[in-house]
């Protein structure tokens, strides 16, 4: 079954049609890569999902069930809305951390605001124990476990980014997305950000990756969409897509981003 | 009676200046009160989705940033006298340092509201929105993430104010709040047995001077406290 199915998704800013009919389905455990040229909407595809923006027309599936039905959004409360958006997590460009928290609160904040109602008298020690105790895992599981008690503003580009996928993973969201998280970094700094991307993968966790990184896109992912002016051109596997691009439009936006490299 | 030598003169002086000042202080911490909470309601108004308020809001701050305190307390003070024929304020110290308190928390919340509109703008809008896709409520946000953000951006142009304020309470002076300038300046023609001393006048700046001091210092650590982080 498909953990996430998307149907004819449409949304438009004013009378700019940014996502004109967007359907796509992804497996448990895949890795799906988005790749277009800027403005096509690959954000505000990733900001829908995460319910930042909210679709104008079009339906969610996950697992099955309905998650989102633009003709009936006006039934949904804030509460119904932040409990479905953590069934996604997002990685920003441009991190996003809470400066002034260091390594190891920014990924715990959410959780234990999350768990608030749980951590009442006896209870409360070992819930945060074990929120705690979680996070390091996680912060471990990206690198990091030597700057758990840096700020923000101690890190590197990369050890920051790092920190804001720990603090996604922290919340077990059913997909990850990642809106070009390399985007922000030095070139040396790309490469152990991706790898900690890859390295998640073999966790079977689903992951949608909005990059500019054909390698990447083409090494990692098992799914390639490529969107231009709103609209998936072209989908298929890494190979498909990237050996043998059967749009113009694809084998044009291919040439081009491999003569930025 | 009369005293004429400094030694005499000193405590006699230094009684009648702190009387003074005492007014100052309760007008500057008065105008704190009123101005701080004023200022945020003031600032919100001004950030209003609602354009005809927002309008009105800014041009209200703008008539009263863009004149002198010291025309606005004389229009408050003497105004309503003798526009609607009807001294609100009453005659005496009190009606005086009411009519101060309320030009300066307004003319002080108009500016402090200035001052939270850049802090709270201030803070990218990529802090509410790491907030939201964790699943944080908009209080959440407010309380755990944004607000110290905008305090750490407040508090270097708040200071500036607040000790601008200091020497502002002086302007007091121009409807006769008896406050430490006033004190001193008694000493000049005669008070407490004193009459033509220029010096007692000169002395009000060591209280200025002491107490923008103090809270220069007070700003000093609040800023320290604050370093860790950058944002
Ligand atoms: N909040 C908004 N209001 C109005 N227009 C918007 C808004 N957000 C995005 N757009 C427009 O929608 C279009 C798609 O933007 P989007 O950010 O989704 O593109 P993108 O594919 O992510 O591009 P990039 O590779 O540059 O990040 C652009 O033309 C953009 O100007
Ligand atoms: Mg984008």
């Amino acid at each position: 079954m498909n953990i996430l199915e998307i149907n004819n998704l449409k949304k438009s800013f004013g009378k700019t049609e940014v996502l004109k009919d967007i359907s796509f389905s992804l497996k448990k455990g895949e890795a799906l890569s988005i790749i277009g040229s800027s403005g096509s909407g690959k954000t505000t595809l990733l900001r829908c999902l995460n319910f930042l923006e909210t679709a104008d027309s079009g339906k969610v599936f996950l697992n099955g069930d309905l998650l989102f039905d633009a003709s009936d959004k006006k039934t949904y409360s804030e509460r119904d809305i932040r409990e479905k958006r953590l069934n996604f997590g997002l990685v920003f460009q441009s991190f996003n951390l809470f400066p002034q928290y260091n390594v190891l609160k920014n990924v715990t904040l959410a959780v234990e605001l999350l768990r608030k109602d749980e951590m009442r008298g006896k209870q409360k020690a070992q819930i945060r124990a074990e929120i705690e105790q979680n996070a390091r895992d996680i912060i471990g599981r990206v690198g990091l476990s030597a700057k758990i008690n840096n700020y923000p503003c101690e890190l590197s580009g990369g050890q920051q980014q790092r920190v804001a996928i720990a603090r996604a993973l922290a919340l077990k969201p059913n997909i990850l997305c990642f809106d070009e998280p390399t985007s922000a970094l030095d070139p040396e700094l790309t490469g152990e950000v991706l790898r900690v991307i890859r390295e998640l993968k073999s966790d079977d966790t689903t992951m949608i990756i909005v990059t500019h990184e054909m390698e990447f896109a083409h090494n990692v992912s098992d799914k390639v969409i490529f969107m231009a002016d709103g609209v998936i051109e072209e989908q298929g596997t890494p190979d498909e897509v990237f050996g043998n691009p059967k749009s113009d439009k694809t084998k044009a936006f291919l040439v081009k981003s491999l003569e930025q490299i | 009676m009369s005293f004429n030598g400094f030694a005499e003169q000193f405590p006699i002086v230094f009684a009648a200046l702190n009387v003074g000042f005492l007014q100052t202080l309760k007008l500057f911490f008065v105008t704190l009160i009123g101005a701080i909470p004023l200022g945020l309601i003031i600032s919100f108004g001004s950030m209003s989705r609602i354009k005809p308020l927002s309008g009105l809001v800014k041009v209200i701050v703008w008539v009263v940033r863009g004149t002198p305190l010291m025309l606005q307390l004389l229009i408050i003070y003497y105004g309503p006298g003798i526009l609607l024929n009807n001294p609100i304020w009453g005659g005496g110290e009190n009606g005086r340092f009411l009519a101060s308190a309320v030009a300066f928390i307004i003319n002080y919340a108009c500016y402090f509201s200035e001052i939270y509109r850049g802090g709270i703008q201030g803070v990218p809008v990529g802090q509410n929105e790491a907030g939201l896709v964790l699943g944080m409520t908009k209080p959440q946000i407010f309380f755990k993430v944004t607000l110290l953000q905008m305090i750490k951006r407040i508090v270097p142009p708040m200071s500036n104010e607040i000790i601008t304020l200091v020497k502002d309470t002086s302007l007091a002076r121009i409807i006769a709040l008896q406050e430490v300038i006033w004190a001193g300046q008694a000493f000049m023609k005669s008070s407490h047995g004193i009459s033509g001393q220029l010096w007692p006048l000169f002395f009000t700046g060591v209280y200025y001077l002491i107490f923008s001091g103090v809270l220069t210092l007070l700003f000093g650590y609040i800023e320290k406290k604050m370093a860790y982080f950058k944002s």
